[in-house]
């Protein structure tokens, strides 16, 4: 299999770390260091819809995922999104791009805000050009796709922070979101919080509705309108598609996370708990959110007996 | 030549090796295939490396293949000169990788050593990291943890760890092989700055001596400065019995341990928690190193899941007079270091000893004297080193004098940096 050295390309961050200065085809702002990087400019906005071109009646139905995406004008080279709130129960994503496929597209850029093992099928779909790289966390068989070096494109990891901002700053375009809703109404209002498919916030598609230039809702649990609480705003919402099923909740706790045992990651994660410690992150009433991974669970019980130990609590 | 010749490590869970597949053939130059891991960030790289050492270790008409699952160029070099090595191939020459920053740390001789961390010679991906979980030292085995197909291979990856590896403030130690073996490990590493050798299954004065003349020839010869530092590990009957004369075999060893497992087999004894088997032994290497004014060491404590196991056993091994333990596993240091710190009170005891000596000095008293007690020098050093030990551990503020009687000693538990 033929490499290329990336060393041509490369420029030195802030950590004296090498990163490529262009990544799928965009330039990138290498890490600037604390308070280093002021953007400028203006956040990222979708076209201006009209109400002419949406039903008098508010009900923004359609028959298939097919016809939503059709309307919406999907064309190859597109960047579709999608949300993970279902873990490695999520149906929605496979069922995308197997409408994709069908539709003949190709060279999508999936931009998940997490992928899981569910997703292997995925693969095959790179494999037949259907979609041309993942920007967005790989666990499982995409991660060893992508490790192994097949994947067209570079993969990008970005924190679930620094997704939001790249979507609001424009530094990634999407085309189409797709959000599976628990519950919504025909007009778009989404949750997570009813419906047979509850899986609690919509957080990670919440920057998708806002900024994305079409929004697809996709739901198995439609209620007359409106769906409340909304989460998802059906004036950002461009159709609604009704569906069998959406996910399957009891899969949302994906395996037993275990805390971790290797020596380095315990060390990682001391670190880390020392460093919100030591930078004045950890005070009184802070709130915090760690991930699930074991590295994390590490990561939590060490700010727990720090916590303890200053007697703070958050 | 259908002979194949490999050295190395290959399969789905290895980490930071490579696996080196070496075909002599009578001619057609070298043709090289690496499959790495890397590819794309550093294939060329890596071909460049494997490339460059073949040609310093003069090697032609070969056919060679690399499976690299991330090995940094000091372990590609490694495998392939033992690759080569077991070929009978090349001029004899070694490569030898750029010294890497670390390369020239020093050791002193009264340094701490409650933890040392051993790391097995065959395995490069525990060296890279071992530094960062702080142990007093860490100890390139050469001996029980590298299995005897692989040990010529281990040689050549310990010599090159110690040259490219930045092991930080660890000392440098590296266990040898028992007999000839040994002799031949200190040939090819202790020119690469070792600060200390561990000595295995030592018996003898004599066996000490060898070992050390061995250093000391190859020192000069590489023209280092200072000795070579040796620690002997204790492992059977015999040695017990000639314990004292191997603690003062030489002046350069400066510590000596235990190895329990090899010792208990040697008595045909069973080896139990409470220790009764291996009691006179252990205090045998207490009293000959006290003796000989060395520093005693204990043995390993295995089950390394096991963490208030180890510090109760830490702290009967402090009870009985050891002032460290090794350890086989980085999370066993964190716990060593605290179990070995000083108590409070030993901290405030030791406080009072050395205000009391220091006055005595500014006072030009040849006595040192607490309250109606006199105070014997090695109780002062002691208390010295007890100070020492606590400040590098942050318990004690290093302007405690001027602070006050009153000064607080930090519990342990606040220790910044578990150091």
């Amino acid at each position: 299999m033929a490499g290329k050295s990336v060393s041509a390309g490369l420029t030195e961050n802030a950590m004296g770390r090498q990163v490529p200065e262009v990544v799928n085809g965009k330039k990138q702002v290498p890490y600037g260091g604390v308070h280093g990087h002021r953007p400028g400019g203006r956040k990222a906005a979708p076209p201006i819809p009209t109400a002419a071109d949406y039903p008098a009646h508010g009900d923004k139905r359609v028959k298939s995922l097919a016809d939503a995406l059709g309307a919406c004008g999907i064309q190859d080279g597109m960047t579709l999104s999608t949300h993970h709130h279902f873990r490695n129960g999520d149906l929605v994503a496979n069922m995308l791009f197997d409408v994709c496929a069908r539709l003949g597209k190709r060279e999508l850029m999936w931009f998940p805000s997490a992928s899981f093992p569910c997703h292997e099928p995925i693969i095959a779909h790179m494999e037949h050009g259907v979609v041309h790289h993942i920007e967005g966390s790989m666990n499982g068989p995409l991660g060893d796709y992508c490790t192994d070096g097949k994947m067209r494109g570079l993969g990008v990891l970005r924190s679930h922070g620094g997704r939001w901002q790249a979507i609001q700053d424009g530094e990634v375009h999407i085309d189409i979101a797709v959000i599976a809703a628990p519950c919504a109404d025909p007009f778009g209002n989404a949750n997570g919080v009813h419906g047979p498919a509850g899986c609690g916030s919509l957080n990670f598609a919440l920057a998708d509705s806002l900024y994305a230039d079409r929004v697809i809702v996709v739901t198995d649990h439609l209620v007359p309108f409106p769906a409340i609480p909304w989460q998802i705003q059906g004036s950002n919402v461009d159709f609604v598609v009704c569906v069998d099923r959406i996910g399957d909740p009891s899969k949302i706790v994906s395996g037993t996370t275990e805390i971790t045992k290797s020596p380095d990651r315990l060390l990682i994660a001391e670190r880390v708990a020392r460093f919100v410690r030591d930078a004045g992150i950890m005070r009184s009433g802070f709130s915090f959110q760690a991930g699930a991974g074991g590295t994390s669970l590490a990561f939590a019980v060490y700010l727990r007996e720090m916590m303890k130990r200053a007697g703070v609590k958050a | 030549m259908d002979r194949i010749f490999e050295a190395g490590q290959r399969g789905e869970k290895v980490r930071s090796d490579c696996w080196v597949r070496l075909e002599p053939r009578a001619s057609g130059g070298l043709e090289l295939s690496v499959q790495s891991k890397v590819e794309t960030m550093h294939g060329d790289a890596v071909r460049a490396t494997c490339q460059a050492v073949l040609e310093t270790l003069g090697v032609r008409d070969v056919g060679v293949t690399v499976e690299d699952a991330g090995a940094l160029d000091f372990v590609l070099a490694a495998r392939i000169e033992a690759a080569v090595k077991r070929a009978g191939l090349g001029n004899g020459a070694s490569f030898l990788p750029a010294p890497g920053p670390g390369f020239g740390a020093r050791t002193t001789r009264e340094r701490f050593r409650r933890s040392r961390l051993y790391l097995p010679g065959n395995e490069p991906r525990y060296f890279l990291n071992a530094s960062q979980h702080k142990p007093d030292a860490v100890i390139l085995d050469l001996e029980d943890s590298v299995a005897p197909p692989a040990k010529d291979a281990a040689r050549v990856l310990v010599r090159n760890a110690l040259r490219a590896v930045d092991f930080g403030e660890c000392e440098r130690m590296v266990r040898i092989n028992q007999g000839e073996r040994g002799l031949e490990d200190i040939d090819a590493v202790v020119s690469q700055n070792v600060h200390v050798i561990l000595i295995p299954k030592v018996e003898s004065a004599e066996q000490v001596q060898a070992v050390d003349s061995r250093a000391e020839k190859v020192r000069l010869a590489a023209g280092l400065e200072g000795p070579c530092l040796l620690m002997p590990i204790i492992e059977s009957a015999l040695g017990c019995f000639n314990a004292l004369a191997i603690a003062t075999a030489s002046p350069n060893v400066v510590a000596l341990t235990i190895g329990l497992e090899d010792y208990t087999a040697d008595l045909g004894a069973q080896r139990t928690l409470e220790g009764r088997e291996s009691f006179w032994a252990r205090q045998v290497v207490v009293n000959a190193a006290r003796a000989a004014g060395i520093t005693p060491i204990d043995t390993v404590f295995s089950d390394f899941a096991d963490t208030e196991g180890l510090r109760q056993a830490c702290l009967e091994a402090k009870a009985l007079g050891f002032e460290g333990k090794g350890c086989i596993h980085p999370r066993q240091v964190a716990v060593v270091h605290e179990a070995f710190a000083p108590s409070s009170e030993e901290v405030e005891k030791a406080k009072r000893i050395v205000l009391a000596f220091e006055d005595a000095e500014r006072r030009g008293l040849g006595v040192v004297a607490l309250g109606s007690k006199m105070v014997d020098p090695p109780v002062v050093k002691r208390a010295l080193r007890t100070i020492q030990m606590a400040e590098a551990l942050n318990i004690l503020p290093k302007d405690w004098r001027t602070l006050g009687a009153a000064t607080p000693t930090r519990g342990k538990g606040d220790q910044g940096e578990h150091s």
